[in-house]
């Protein structure tokens, strides 16, 4: 070996440490490198992290993945079609999705917010892997209805993706496993967790009047469901919105009939932005979905026993605690996570 | 020997057939234990499992009508299947358990190389008994998707015989025309279809359709390091429509994932026979 040769392995190594720190500097790539924090005020995150560790080249492919159309059936739908960042992920107005040839979905789309830390996945909890998230809207015949063998053929014959394969996971080869770690990789860095709300669990904040006011009726009269601070219990409950259950959600899944009509509690992280609300989409304002609480709850044998206390039926609530409650809940956008060019279609 | 064939009950012919290959294969068997008496059984051998299906006492072919025991016409289309989980049973009841990552295997109608499993490194021994499951079982259903490789890649070999949208793999697919069954107008023509599946649930405990089978045959799989033993097995269609319960396509033209597929499985778990066992 000539002293040339040998200088080789220190040259690729000088390149690798630089090529380590470009993405910071890197001119198509403004936005920085990506890092997976869990904020302190969450519980320990669900996703195997350690099985499928974040790097920058992984994330970026997952990010291209998630944004391209190819994984529909005629090229015309991405992932980012329906979940749209300015709208923490949900697809802005919209009581259901538009799909594939304009068909409509059945259900109203849920933000993609703090997904690390989920059990389940979609309303009704079939699918308990983040990892194996994409195949339902892929193949759903109403969302992208492709088939994930000619998707991944697709990748396999494109000019650039084999070399993100390499770059993200050390040869081109283009796997199941590879496709979709990448995308939860894209997927699992979508904490939001810097809002008003957040700054103010830091101390580093303080909330107006109205705003505490309506945090002290939130913890009474909906934190039993909406747990803080992922603002969901991540179970299942009938709250009564079907005035007669037309789709039994969890039902469909487990087949108890103990399930009917139950879904995922949502988070409520920016949902100020993420309207129209419920699994139906019936709701269009946050007003609306207070006073349904209120005084439109629907009796059904699985409805959630929370929402019988008292002797009524739904939450007992005045005009002025509804108006300080949405105070409260418009504390809970995070426009810096809304906003991050790391998350945007580049 | 060959128990299930001769339990098998479709009619009279077919059990004077099943009982005349039954009869053959004693004797092919004695015959052939008998010249290799004197051989040393050590070592280890392959053994492959070839899943021959059937309609009745033919051969199936997808896109030909059969008439089932229960009178009704059936053009299948689709038939596949998953098994797993085997294990190897000796004369003397001693078992061999093939590790579980070898024996995923989706059997394909009219897709000839999905009709073998090939299992390698078999220690010796005279095997008179096989259980495997039909279906996949409940480790693999929530396995990381790295472990979900081959015939279990949802998004390759499986990706028509995965639910997307509620976990899980399909264990057995049948689906076919039938002038029984109600007239479909998106697929113009009248289907029946049943999609089975359901491994006990992740977070909630719900159906479960993963059976295990078990077969012995009177002609044991001898197997010798530089031998290969085959063992044919036969799969019959007919079965889902009868023992224990008489399923008709009029009354039950398509399930999927719901509560009546358990008794769909509960037919169709006795579809497998051991047609014969070649020691080459």
């Amino acid at each position: 070996m000539t002293s040339y040769q040998k200088g080789i392995p220190v040259l690729a190594g000088i390149l690798l440490s630089l090529s380590l720190l470009a993405p910071a500097c890197k001119k198509n790539d403004t936005s920085g490198a990506v890092k997976f924090v869990a904020p302190a005020s969450f519980p320990t995150p669900v996703y195997n992290l350690s099985a499928n560790p974040l790097t920058q080249s992984g994330f970026v492919l997952g990010r291209k993945l998630f944004y391209d159309n190819r994984l529909s059936r005629d090229s015309t739908i991405s992932c980012g079609s329906c979940h749209q960042q300015f709208a923490s992920f949900v697809h802005a107005g919209h009581i259901v999705s538009h799909g594939i040839d304009n068909k409509l979905g059945h259900r109203n789309t849920p933000a993609l917010v703090n997904l690390a830390w989920s059990y389940d996945f979609f309303w009704d909890g079939g699918v308990h892997d983040m990892d194996l998230v994409p195949p339902n809207p892929i193949k759903n015949p109403v969302e992208m209805d492709a088939q994930l063998p000619v998707v991944l053929d697709r990748l396999r014959n494109d000019s650039k993706y084999p070399g993100m394969f390499k770059d993200a996971f050390g040869t081109d080869e283009i796997t199941t496993t590879r496709f979709l770690q990448a995308l939860s990789q894209f997927m699992y860095t979508l904490v939001s967790a810097n809002s008003k709300y957040d700054k103010y669990v830091r101390g580093e904040t303080t909330l107006a009047a109205e705003e505490q006011q309506g945090l002290h009726l939130f913890q009474q009269k909906c934190a039993t469901c909406h747990t803080t601070d992922l603002f969901t219990d991540r179970k299942f409950h009938n709250n009564g919105i079907q005035p007669t259950i037309t789709d039994s959600g969890r039902y469909n899944v487990t087949l108890d009939p103990a399930d009917i009509g139950k879904f995922k509690t949502p988070t409520l992280r920016n949902i100020e932005k993420t309207g129209p609300y419920m699994h139906t989409g019936g709701l269009r304002s946050l007003q609306a979905v207070l006073d349904y609480y209120g005084s439109s709850v629907n009796a059904s044998a699985t409805l959630d026993t929370v929402l019988t206390r008292d002797g009524r039926t739904g939450i007992a609530l005045s005009e002025d605690e509804k108006t300080q409650i949405i105070a409260f809940l418009k504390t809970l956008t995070d426009e810096d996570f809304m906003k991050d060019p790391r998350f945007s279609e580049q | 020997m060959l128990s299930r064939v001769i339990h098998f009950n479709l009619n009279k012919n077919m059990k004077k057939y099943n009982l005349y290959i039954a009869a053959l294969l004693l004797l092919v068997g004695t015959t052939a234990s008998s010249c290799k008496k004197n051989e040393t059984v050590s070592g280890s051998g392959p053994v492959t499992f070839h899943f021959d299906n059937r309609y009745g006492t033919a051969d199936l072919a997808l896109g030909t009508a059969y008439t089932t025991s229960n009178g009704e016409s059936l053009t299948p289309t689709t038939f596949n299947y998953f098994v797993s989980n085997f294990v190897l049973v000796k004369s003397d009841g001693t078992e061999y358990t093939v590790p579980k990552d070898k024996c995923y295997h989706l059997v394909r109608e009219g897709v000839d190389s999905s009709a073998d499993l090939t299992i390698q490194d078999v220690p010796a021994g005279d095997y008179t008994g096989i259980r495997f499951m039909i279906g996949v079982d409940s480790a693999k259903n929530t396995a990381p998707v790295s472990e979900r490789t081959g015939d279990l890649d949802v998004a390759g070999a499986a990706s028509d015989m995965y639910w997307t949208w509620n976990s899980g793999y399909i264990f057995y697919k049948l689906e076919g025309t039938s002038p029984q069954a109600p007239y479909d107008s998106m697929m113009g023509m009248a289907m029946m279809y049943y999609h089975i599946g359901g491994y006990g649930g992740m977070s909630s405990a719900t159906i479960n359709n993963i059976h295990t089978v078990s077969l012995t045959s009177g002609t044991a799989a001898q197997v010798r390091t530089g031998h290969h033993a085959t063992v044919y097995i036969y799969a019959d269609v007919d079965a889902v429509f009868n023992n224990p319960t008489q399923i008709t396509i009029a009354a039950q033209p398509g399930h999927m994932f719901d509560a009546y597929s358990t008794t769909i499985s509960a037919n169709y778990v006795d579809m497998f026979s051991v047609n014969r066992v070649s020691n080459d």
